[in-house]
């Protein structure tokens, strides 16, 4: 651990086709610094990582390493010059232990290359102690929550002896709670000595643990910044104009309760209650969000609503009508918009152009068709007005929707479902991926909806887009619903929620570590003299405050 | 047998499991995820209730007689006679029994039946219906050493073939072309054995072809990217075609020269071979058939036990996962493909160097399908498709034998039985099978 690297990225430039995904890029990682790349999805962090990483070979420029030019062909050169890398998505394989994955590729062996797992166990152990990790090498991966998994990540790098680790959007996945502490284990390996490039577009994360921030925006390095600016200047680096974080949101204005669920159980084919006796209202004019970690249920809850699930028992009531049992055209004809988790799967068909894409819902009705025969002039007019309303970046309607970019494509669906009177709106995941610009547009446009005076339900794994959209909070665990809060409770709240704790145990629980963290030196306090957002009431809370609760 | 083999959960990601506490969150968590289904307990109690009524209550009043000895042996056992009602009763009622206690489980505490209940459910079921089968012949006696040989002899091909499958399929490549494979090793071995006047040089060169048919296969399916199961098909068309074309073109205009490759010796180990029953399937074998245990021997413990083994399956598993860690991906499995091309080519010398001294046409006669029905069956584990594929020997040689001593059972129900097998194993009713997960799906990087 004396060793330390100095890593530099000297006039990057990698292109794919015609695409430039960076351009001209350097940077610079000093040794035991955690060095932030921040910069929105698509602005061209993840290419880089990869051509540092040996993934990708750069078009143009070098790597540097304590001032020697160096040349990757491969992950295995990178890994052999120190470089270690968590990717966004884990690499791991599922069905293999804990001890064969850190293995893997890396493998000590006795005579004849027979695997030797009990040196790989002792050095899993080993660092597991030394960071407090709590692994056992003997677990089969799929069996292991995401937070360890990444901690098997983690490990991975460092039994190989990475000198600087590459963070690739690592909290993506993350409750709030495992979150900090993936933090407290990024400040922890900076004081063993190991860089850290931290590649993320959540302000929050990066100003709480960045020594050096440097901003990408479409593939080039826009500048560098210190983790002291405030969110807002941050955002308007990363996004290239000001951007307006707090939505002007006015309050809510509840009507008439038109949509209710009533103890609402979906089965999965394993025989699971992926939903789990879960009842909740919304009334006209009010967005109710759903928070909860990914596969809590969300997905299936969504789309028994839509009609989508086979064995779903309660009741759905729009308007008074009964909704469980009917075909989804049925659902979608009775007033249900819908904007399905994953867009490029169950939004659109890539292949099929823009305009058509607009009408995938009406395509058979007026004015689209008539009879048989469909209107293509009436489509393209359509699609023209669609585009200009929502402000869809593209040349021409007739374009295949899978070439517009993430923000685009959501556009496209949310124009779709909202180009009908609806009387109950659900949009699930309605920004994942999505620029800041356009998230900006698409929850105006949310909150529009629901100004109109539409039931809004909002499904989000993203803490911050449920504090900003919601009137009320839904938080679900396990398929059940943990409790319905209130607009503008506590992030840590929330998030003890999204761990299964009950609004009353949340509250107290906060209640009484804060009190005891207070006092204590507290890391990051820097971060209370920034103005904190309104979006972010906590943010000046220790972030170990959490985390400590559960050790 | 091996921790990859051994875990039912079905493909699907495991959820993100939050609420736990750090303490907690390195324990297993699956238990409660797997479904348990009513599938196995009912399939158990369906086969069970069959063998009641046809085996017990139905069955023959004869005595079945199993010959144990056979004269080679250095010391006799006296053959086994059973009553056959009897027998029937009595093990039809354990049958019962066994799947009663699956039914039981899953309905009081909705847990799945032990792992050694199918297994012993398939030995007492299969040995029921073998005194059913003999006791209702017109010459009520066979010998069961020479079952249990001819079930070995007639698995050999099928073992080979699916041990080819396990090392592409492991790999991430699925190899349909097992069948030509086993073909293309049969022609070349009778043809280089004929002209060389050596039958180990045949075995050599039978092994070179399934290579070079693999490596076809390898070509397209991994370099060119082509639909795996469509350059598999086409491959066993065109092998079948060529070594038709050459055998009635070059072999037929004179066998003597091109066409009689002469047999591989048996090799007969003093003393071992004297023991009964498993004396002559253990040691008293042809190369191919020692070189077959050999074969599953070695390549299970180098899948699991090795270093080349834990890259393999990692490559099958998560190739994006192996890629990042430096291993080449294609590569593995380019060589993976082809060294499991030379098994096969292996196992189809047998048709021509010990079962028959000549080729014909067709030889392996659909025994590569049968060899990929049998990996499926042991679940991608070498020990399991052995398993598997000498299930299949067995059927294929009671079929035979059920002719010769004359049964109420028509001959041709008995050559459906592997298949029927192999339906209800695919369908997941005997566990389930889970294959790697990037199986057939090719690796293109970025």
């Amino acid at each position: 651990m004396v060793r330390v690297l100095k890593l530099e990225l000297k006039g990057i430039t990698k292109r794919f086709g015609s695409l430039v995904a960076n351009d001209h890029i350097d940077v610079v990682v000093e040794p035991g610094q955690i060095h932030c790349l921040l910069g929105e999805n698509g602005a061209g962090k993840s290419t880089l990582m990869n051509v540092l990483y040996g993934l990708y070979e750069p078009t143009e420029g070098e790597i540097l390493i304590d001032d020697k030019p160096v040349t990757f062909r491969g992950p295995g050169d990178a890994m052999a010059a120190g470089i270690g890398m968590v990717h966004q998505h884990f690499m791991l394989v599922p069905v293999f232990t804990v001890a064969e994955n850190v293995a893997l590729g890396a493998e000590t062996t006795k005579a004849g290359g027979f695997l030797d797992l009990d040196d790989t166990r002792r050095k899993i152990r080993e660092i597991s102690d030394r960071y407090g990790f709590d692994v056992d090498p003997d677990a089969l991966i799929e069996d292991l929550p995401v937070g360890v998994q990444q901690r098997v990540e983690i490990i991975k790098a460092l039994v190989r002896d990475a000198k600087v680790l590459i963070l690739d959007e690592p909290t993506a996945v993350l409750t709030p709670q495992d979150t900090d502490e993936l933090l407290d284990i990024m400040r922890q390996l900076k004081s063993h000595g190991t860089s850290i490039v931290f590649i993320s577009h959540k302000l929050r994360e990066v100003k709480a643990v960045s020594d050096t921030i440097t901003v990408i925006r479409r593939g080039k390095v826009v500048g560098s910044a210190d983790p002291g600016a405030s969110t807002t200047e941050l955002a308007s680096m990363m996004v290239g104009r000001a951007v307006n974080l707090t939505l002007d949101k006015a309050p809510a204005n509840p009507q008439e309760t038109t949509f209710q669920v009533k103890d609402l159980t979906v089965i999965a084919p394993s025989g699971q209650h992926v939903v789990d006796g879960i009842s909740f209202d919304i009334a006209r004019g009010e967005i109710l969000a759903v928070a909860g970690v990914q596969g809590n249920g969300q997905t299936e809850l969504t789309e028994a609503i839509l009609g989508l699930q086979d064995r779903v028992h309660g009741s759905i009531l729009l308007d008074g009508e009964e909704l469980v049992g009917r075909s989804v055209k049925d659902v979608l004809n009775a007033g249900v918009g819908f904007v399905p988790e994953d867009r490029s799967l169950d939004g659109l068909i890539g292949t099929f152009s823009i305009a058509e894409n607009l009408i995938l819902d009406r395509y058979d009705q007026a004015p689209f068709a008539k009879g048989i025969s469909m209107s293509p002039a009436k489509v393209l007019e359509n699609a023209k007005t669609r585009i200009e309303e929502f402000d869809v970046r593209t040349p021409s309607g007739s374009l295949a929707a899978g070439t517009l970019s993430g923000g685009n494509q959501q556009k496209v669906v949310m124009a779709r479902e909202l180009s009908r009177p609806l009387r109950l709106f659900i949009a699930s995941q309605p920004t994942r991926g999505v620029d800041v610009g356009s998230i900006e547009f698409l929850h105006k446009r949310i909150v529009a909806e629901r100004d109109h005076g539409t039931p809004v339900m909002i499904v989000s794994t993203e803490l911050d887009e449920v504090i900003e959209l919601a009137d009320r909070i839904a938080v679900l665990y396990k398929g059940r619903l943990v409790g319905i809060v209130p607009a503008g409770t506590g992030r840590d709240v929330l998030g003890l929620m999204m761990a299964g704790l009950s609004p009353q145990d949340a509250h107290a629980d906060t209640a009484g570590k804060l009190a005891a963290q207070r006092p204590a030196d507290n890391p990051a306090a820097p971060q209370a003299t920034n103005p904190a957002p309104a979006t972010d009431p906590v943010q000046e809370r220790s972030p170990g405050a959490v985390g400590d609760h559960h050790e | 047998m091996s921790t990859t083999a051994t875990s039912p959960v079905p493909g699907k990601p495991s959820k993100p499991q939050p609420g736990t506490p750090p303490a907690d969150k390195n324990r297993k968590q699956t238990v409660s995820a797997k479904p348990v289904t009513w599938k196995l307990p009912v399939t158990l109690m369906a086969l069970a209730t069959v063998a009641f009524i046809f085996f017990g209550l139905l069955g023959p009043q004869s005595t079945a007689k199993f010959g144990v000895s056979s004269g080679g042996d250095f010391f006799q056992l006296p053959a086994i006679e059973a009553p056959a009602f009897l027998s029937g009763i009595v093990l039809s009622v354990i049958l019962l029994g066994l799947a009663g206690y699956a039914l039981v489980l899953k309905a009081q505490k909705n847990q799945r039946p032990p792992r050694w209940l199918p297994a012993v459910f398939t030995v007492v079921f299969v040995v029921a219906f073998l005194i059913w089968v003999v006791g209702g012949a017109r010459t009520p006696s066979i010998s069961l050493a020479g079952l249990i040989a001819g079930s070995v002899t007639l698995a050999v091909p099928i073992v080979f073939g699916s041990l080819s499958g396990v090392l592409c399929e492991r790999a991430g490549v699925v190899n349909i072309a097992i069948e030509g494979q086993l073909l293309g090793g049969a022609f070349t071995a009778a043809l280089v054995a004929s002209l060389t006047h050596n039958p180990y040089l045949g075995l050599l060169a039978a092994a070179v072809a399934g290579a070079l048919v693999s490596m076809v296969l390898a070509l397209f399916s991994i370099k060119y990217v082509v639909n795996q199961i469509i350059v598999g098909v086409v491959l066993n068309v065109l092998v079948s075609g060529l070594t038709g074309f050459l055998f009635s073109t070059v072999m037929q205009s004179d066998p003597e020269k091109y066409n009689s490759p002469g047999r591989l010796p048996i090799i007969d180990i003093p003393v071992l071979s004297g023991i009964p029953v498993i004396g002559p399937i253990l040691f008293k074998q042809s190369v191919v058939g020692y070189l077959m245990y050999v074969a599953v021997a070695v390549i299970w413990i180098a899948l699991f036990k090795t270093k080349w083994g834990l890259r393999v399956r990692a490559v099958g598993e998560h190739p994006q996962a192996a890629d990042t860690l430096g291993i080449k991906v294609n590569a593995t499995r380019f060589w993976n493909v082809t060294l499991g091309g030379a098994v096969a080519g292996i196992g189809g010398s047998f048709f021509t160097l010990v079962a028959i001294d000549s080729f014909t046409k067709e030889i392996s006669g659909g025994r590569g399908f049968i060899a990929l029905a049998a990996m499926i069956l042991g679940r991608w584990n070498p020990i399991g498709a052995f398993f598997a594929a000498l299930l299949f020997g067995f059927a294929d040689n009671l079929q035979s034998i059920v002719t010769i001593i004359g049964t109420p059972v028509p001959s041709q129900f008995m050559a459906m039985l592997p298949y029927v097998v192999t339906v209800f194993a695919v369908a997941g009713l005997v566990g389930r099978s889970r294959p790697p997960a990037a199986d057939g799906i090719p690796y293109v990087k970025g």
